[in-house]
């Protein structure tokens, strides 16, 4: 049983894209349908089961790489004219050389490590400002938090809230950064939202330091055998203060 | 080898990288698999790379899901050419399909609801991925799937009604099943 505006106006008005007198016909429309009312309904259940299923599949890792190899070529390759097979050996080759300098020149490796890290960290970032991506667990309470991502994780992470100077707990997530399941603390400061991502590390203590990528901060840093990465495009002035908050 | 100078490369990291989750999310949902939704979706990126050059601006995300969806549309013509003509017959995919049965047996909520939307068909499970998942208006929709935006309209409306069926039916299945 369905009225004639089912397949129309009541999609769109469902999805915010009715506008104007549109809108305010169909809200009068509402009023005395009862088939449109219960659509609207039943619309609402499944949407909300298809956000609580977190259905989104990130790209792995490998993807990725792949493209930033391609996009970052190490030097120049065999000529187009050679065989397939002769372009994939040389392609191969160029791989085992550029995994022996890696290895063999830490600060290289080091330096694009970092890069690729920033890179990730910032297209989380972005993942997360979509609508319906940004917490896993809403909430400001430490302790709901703490136990939410307890429950996800094998480690343990610090939470806190700064609602008193100025940077309010919304809530956490679990991503994925580099195959590795990683905790994002989700905090609003000065009206941005700021990502705060940590995860366990065996490597020494490192004094922090900070870049930009696609037009967000970020400030990197170890302490206590954990990593922590903020990021956002807030000021930078105001993620400084909640990186010093953090740290202290 | 990348065909991009300097410049239009930094360019194309900072417009077109960021969707990268975006790309594959589209595959896997398309393709049903995250094996091929990684090749599909490669394949698509350095397309994009290629005719990057030709991009002069505007909503990056709608213009490279264009290039992916065109991309498994291909790879599925090619591989899988009977999942695009069981569309056009919507009663036959959905009792061969996605009938309660097997969707009850798929066990808990999340691959119930996995199931079912891999069961409609790829225009309809387009549109719902767009939509739902990506957070995609009906004007960015329209773009990527070459679509007039009624249609966009209509088929997100199909695509939940044949949605809503699967899962109500499997739920009563289910509850049948337990008692």
């Amino acid at each position: 049983m369905k009225c004639n505006f089912a397949d129309s106006w009541l999609q769109g008005y469902f999805d915010g894209e009715l506008r104007g007198r549109r809108a305010a016909e169909f809200e009068r429309h509402l009023q005395h349908c009862v088939d449109c009312a219960a659509e609207l309904v039943d619309l609402d259940l499944l949407r909300g089961r298809l956000q609580l299923t977190q259905l989104y599949e990130r790209a792995p890792a490998s993807l990725r790489r792949t493209i930033n190899a391609h996009l970052h070529p190490i030097a120049p390759t065999t000529a187009p004219s050679q065989p397939l097979l002769w372009h994939w050996l040389a392609a191969a080759v160029l791989l085992l050389v550029a995994v022996v300098v890696s290895r063999v020149n830490p600060d290289l490796r080091s330096h694009d490590y970092q890069a690729e890290l920033a890179g990730e960290i910032v297209d989380m970032h972005q993942h997360s400002l979509q609508p319906g991506h940004t917490t896993g667990i809403a909430s400001n309470n430490v302790e709901v938090v703490s136990r939410w991502l307890d429950d996800r994780l094998r480690f343990s992470l610090p939470v806190r809230n700064f609602a008193d100077e100025g940077f309010a707990l919304q809530g956490a997530r679990v991503d994925n950064v580099e195959g590795r399941a990683v905790a994002a603390l989700v905090y609003v400061g000065g009206g941005h939202l700021i990502n705060v991502f940590m995860w366990p590390t065996k490597e020494p203590d490192r004094s922090p330091h900070s870049g930009s990528l696609g037009g967000y901060q970020w400030i990197y840093w170890r302490k206590h055998t954990v990593e922590f990465c903020l990021v956002s495009d807030a000021a930078p002035g105001d993620l400084d203060r909640l990186h010093r908050l953090i740290a202290e | 080898m990348s065909e991009l100078g300097l410049e239009d490369r930094e360019r194309f990291e900072q417009l077109v990288l960021p969707h990268v989750d975006a790309a594959f999310n589209l595959a896997r949902w398309l393709l049903r698999g995250r094996a091929d939704a990684e090749d599909v979706a490669q394949e698509a990126l350095l397309r994009a790379c290629r005719f990057f050059r030709g991009f002069h601006g505007g909503d990056a995300r709608a213009w490279l899901l264009q290039i992916v969806r065109n991309t498994c549309y291909t790879w599925l013509e090619k591989n899988r050419p009977m999942e695009l003509s069981m569309e056009f017959d919507e009663e036959i995919h959905l009792q061969t399909c996605a009938t309660p049965e097997t969707i009850a047996i798929a066990g808990d909520d999340r691959e119930r609801l996995i199931f079912a939307l891999e069961t409609l068909p790829p225009r309809f499970r387009e549109v719902l991925v767009l939509r739902e998942l990506e957070g995609c208006s009906y004007k960015e929709i329209a773009a990527i799937t070459s679509i007039p935006i009624g249609t966009v309209m209509s088929s997100l409306s199909r695509a939940r009604r044949q949605l809503q069926f699967a899962l109500a039916n499997s739920s009563h299945k289910g509850a049948v099943r337990e008692m």
